[in-house]
């Protein structure tokens, strides 16, 4: 399925969201390397474990480099490749159960470092590569294989989540639209912090929502996803608390706040670090 | 007599400055000349419980904490009543009688140092009373206790000298005490000073100096007892040019920043002790399937579970060498001395590069705070080493297969040439999911064939003609060896084996053991890991455990290893 590589053997379902964004991601790659005069070896693209991951073997063209991890690690993981090496255009993409489950104790971390990375999150509903299963945004009474009488959890609203623990750039979107998609995506990978966009990427097999989502216009029926207002001040704290409390799924950016990023108060410090050679390191232990 | 060898333990609550007390007294006689090792026993909580902490004094560098107490300062009737079964012969005992008495007749005096310190003027100085006390039981230089007076306090602050004159006059009144009792424990010989310049430090303190030595340049961590103090080091010192630290949110946040960053081309490190060690399995598993290099820090404490925080055992060795699941066999380096620690944390980090995998360094409670005055290593002599990248215009895969004929390729860097996926799941060339069976064969032939990289640990053999061998690990390396020293002495028959490395073991210690000798492991756990190890190696080997969570005692291990060797093998 891969052009680049015949072997390669994995198949996303037909239909499923995840080519979308796939599109995005590649365009938006490809558009961040010319605006930004730099080879695509300068992104690393760190993804977690589902379908959605299988993304990073899947880019055509030129090469980012890559990490496909473990199960829920994406954000420890793009932490260490981003302040190894902060010129890294460094990307995340993880499905909502890697992501707001089993992920879900490291975006707190994530958001009060500001650490400058790019989360991307296809959220379907569903664990669809173990054969659906409930996930965290899975709705409440939901029938999957692993709730078979109807789902006890209350869904997670991750837009929420992600204003509460200040997350200082959140973009949602659906992966039906790549062109669009792609600018939103490229607009995080240049905001200087953590960033994310949260696209509704729907499961054909397992959690079909393209006509919840999208509506069907020649019935009359209004989908879930609107178009945020061009008047939102995503700058703002309240006009995102108010945009999050309607009802729907908002498409485009909802909050976007400049600040320091753990790289610039890392610098800070440096300017009052104690630096030392080894060799004075050493002597500091002299018997004299 | 002159004695070479004296053991001094303060003994009571923790908050009473026991370790302050120890840490003066060692570094007193450091500075005289004598050799020195400091251990401390405390329980898991900030303040308070029973806690003590000695010092090893001696004219010979010093292997272990000794068998017995030569002088007990019991700051409490609980600290008296339970040290007290530890005293050597001849051993004394100066007891707090501020807060207990004792009856009369024993081998003890008591002493009211608060009441002496506010006679001089510096109510703070009751430490300094004690010491002086100690000073005068084992016929110490008072001019020595002096000079390391007037130079700790010495700090350019308004005050010091009156604080230095008030300690030294504590110091004087302590005497005073330990004189009019009568007691003495002996006369302690002139020292016989090193010509080399010393270091005083700790275990931790070592292992992270020696990692930087080797060009460690990036740290995430968690804090954990007894690994804390790593953290805490590099958060201090860790800075400059092309550094980073970070105390993290978890030990899963820990280990997989440093893969993070080890993919990224840092030289990379954590550590941790048992609990955190667990929580890092599946990221040490991603780290040698994907080959990336990194260095992890095991602290070992009592286990299982919470277990013994702050207690002595070397009971995490199988999981060191096997941490997850899959057919993984981690590089292990366990340092048994303070020096090897600086050396272990070098190497370590070499050896990750080298290799281009992850490496473990297993520490133990017993070496991580445990002061120690050592020669201080040479950085020239430091070696540090860089992985293999590639370049422009090199043809060969990130995962290619690898026999050893060759050097091992070098990774590829992000920004550079050689783009490619580092996979956790099986993985073709590039690193691209593969359930092929052929490329499971070759890269797990890849994975373990590159363990033969890792050479040039410090290991030691002796008297090999022998037909049993003692084989320590770790810290077990030093009471072993006194005992090992005393058999000998006594004409036993025995052999010594010893490496730093315990995976893989240099050949020359592998052909030793794998001899048909019997192999006897002395070594802190209940199930005696290292010599079940050894045993799956084919080598006859049998543990000598002790699970009490304190270090062993040289004078049972001579015991133990006797009734295992019989008679018929001492001369």
């Amino acid at each position: 399925m891969s052009k680049r590589n015949l072997e390669y053997d994995f198949a996303w379902c037909p239909g499923c969201g995840d080519f979308g964004v796939r599109r995005a991601l590649q365009v938006a790659l490809e558009a961040y390397s010319v605006e930004h005069e730099e080879p695509q070896a300068n992104s690393v693209i760190i993804a977690g474990i589902g379908c959605s991951g299988n993304m990073v073997h899947l880019i055509e063209g030129d090469q980012p480099f890559g990490i496909h991890g473990i199960h829920g690690r994406t954000l420890p993981i793009s932490f260490g490749v981003k302040m190894g090496r902060p010129d890294l255009n460094t990307v995340v993409v993880a499905g909502d159960g890697d992501f707001l489950s089993i992920g879900g104790e490291h975006l707190g971390p994530a958001a009060t470092r500001n650490v400058d990375v790019t989360a991307v999150i296809m959220d379907n509903g569903v664990y669809g590569l173990t054969k659906g299963q409930s996930s965290p945004t899975s709705e409440f009474g939901a029938i999957t294989t692993s709730t078979p009488l109807g789902k006890i959890e209350t869904p997670v609203s991750p837009l929420k989540n992600y204003m509460s623990i200040g997350v200082t750039f959140i973009a949602s979107y659906y992966s039906s639209k790549p062109r669009q998609l792609a600018k939103i995506i490229q607009e995080a990978m240049n905001h200087r912090g953590f960033s994310i966009v949260h696209v509704q990427s729907p499961c054909t097999t397992y959690n079909d929502i393209y006509d919840i989502l999208k509506g069907k216009p020649k019935e009359g029926i209004k989908g879930l996803a609107y178009d945020i207002p061009e008047d939102h001040d995503p700058s703002s704290v309240e006009a995102a608390n108010d945009l999050l409390s309607r009802p729907g799924i908002p498409l485009g950016v909802i909050y976007k706040e400049e600040g320091k990023t753990l790289q610039d108060r890392y610098e800070d410090l440096q300017a009052k670090a104690p630096i030392r050679t080894n060799d004075q390191l050493l002597d500091s232990y002299l018997l004299q | 007599m002159d004695k070479q060898d004296f053991v001094i333990r303060f003994a009571g609550e923790g908050g009473q400055g026991l370790v302050t007390s120890a840490d003066a007294l060692a570094r007193a006689a450091a500075q005289a000349g004598y050799y020195v090792q400091t251990h401390s026993t405390f329980p898991s909580q900030i303040m308070g419980g029973p806690a003590s902490s000695q010092v090893r004094i001696s004219t010979a560098p010093v292997m272990s904490s000794g068998d017995g107490v030569d002088v007990l300062v019991a700051l409490n009737q609980y600290a008296f009543d339970h040290h007290n079964e530890d005293m050597n012969p001849g051993g004394v005992t100066v007891y707090n009688a501020e807060e207990y008495d004792l009856p009369e007749g024993g081998q003890y005096f008591g002493i009211k140092a608060d009441e002496l310190a506010k006679s001089t003027g510096n109510a703070r100085a009751a430490n300094m009373v004690t010491i002086g006390a100690v000073a005068n039981l084992i016929d110490f230089k008072l001019e020595e206790i002096d000079e390391f007076i007037t130079q700790r306090f010495t700090r350019g602050r308004p005050g010091d000298d009156e604080i230095i004159v008030a300690n030294i006059a504590a110091v004087r009144l302590g005497v005073e005490v330990a004189k009019s009792s009568g007691f003495t424990v002996g006369q302690l010989a002139p020292p016989i000073p090193p010509d080399y310049k010393q270091i005083i430090i700790t275990g931790n303190a070592a292992l992270s100096m020696g990692a930087v030595a080797a060009g460690l340049n990036f740290y995430a961590g968690y804090p954990i007892s007894p690994a804390t103090t790593v953290l805490v080091w590099m958060e201090n010192n860790l800075w400059g040019e092309g550094r980073f630290v970070h105390q993290v949110a978890s030990e899963i946040e820990a280990i997989n920043a440093i893969l993070g960053a080890g993919f990224a081309g840092r030289k990379s490190m954590t550590a941790t002790a048992g609990p955190g060690f667990s929580l890092m399995s599946e990221g040490l598993g991603l780290a040698w399937m994907t080959e990336i290099p990194l260095v992890v820090v095991n602290v070992q404490r009592g286990g299982p579970a919470t277990g013994l925080p702050t207690k002595s055992e070397q009971s995490d060795l199988m999981s060191c060498m096997h941490p997850a699941h899959g057919d993984i066999k981690m590089p292990v380096l366990a340092p048994g001395t303070i020096e090897e620690c600086f050396y272990g944390g070098a190497l370590a980090t070499n050896w990750a590069e080298r290799y281009q995998g992850p490496v473990i360094l297993v520490s133990e409670f017993g070496l991580a705070e445990r002061g120690e005055n050592i020669r201080r290593p040479n950085l020239d002599e430091v070696s540090e080493e860089s992985r293999a990248t590639v370049s422009e215009g090199d043809t060969g895969k990130r995962y290619d297969s690898w026999d050893g004929s060759t050097p091992l390729p070098g990774m590829p860097i992000p920004g550079g040439p050689g783009a490619y996926v580092a996979n956790g799941s099986e993985h073709d060339e590039i690193g691209d999911t593969t359930h092929l069976p052929r490329h499971h064969v070759r890269l797990m032939e890849r994975r373990f064939k590159k363990l033969d990289l890792l050479t040039g640990a410090h290991y030691e053999i002796e008297n090999a003609d022998a037909d049993v061998i003692i084989m320590p690990w770790g810290s077990s390396k030093g009471p072993a060896r006194e005992a090992y020293d005393r058999l000998r002495a006594d004409g036993a028959d025995i052999g010594w084996v010893y490496s730093v490395a315990l995976n893989p073991l240099p050949e020359e210690v592998i052909s030793v053991l794998k001899s048909g000798k019997r192999v006897i492991v002395p070594e802190l756990n209940y199930l005696g890991q290292w010599s079940a190890l050894l045993r799956q190696d084919g080598v006859n080997a049998e543990s000598i455990t002790q699970y009490t969570g304190l270090p062993f005692r040289p004078a049972d291990l001579v015991e133990s290893i006797g009734e295992r060797i019989g008679a018929g093998v001492i001369a």
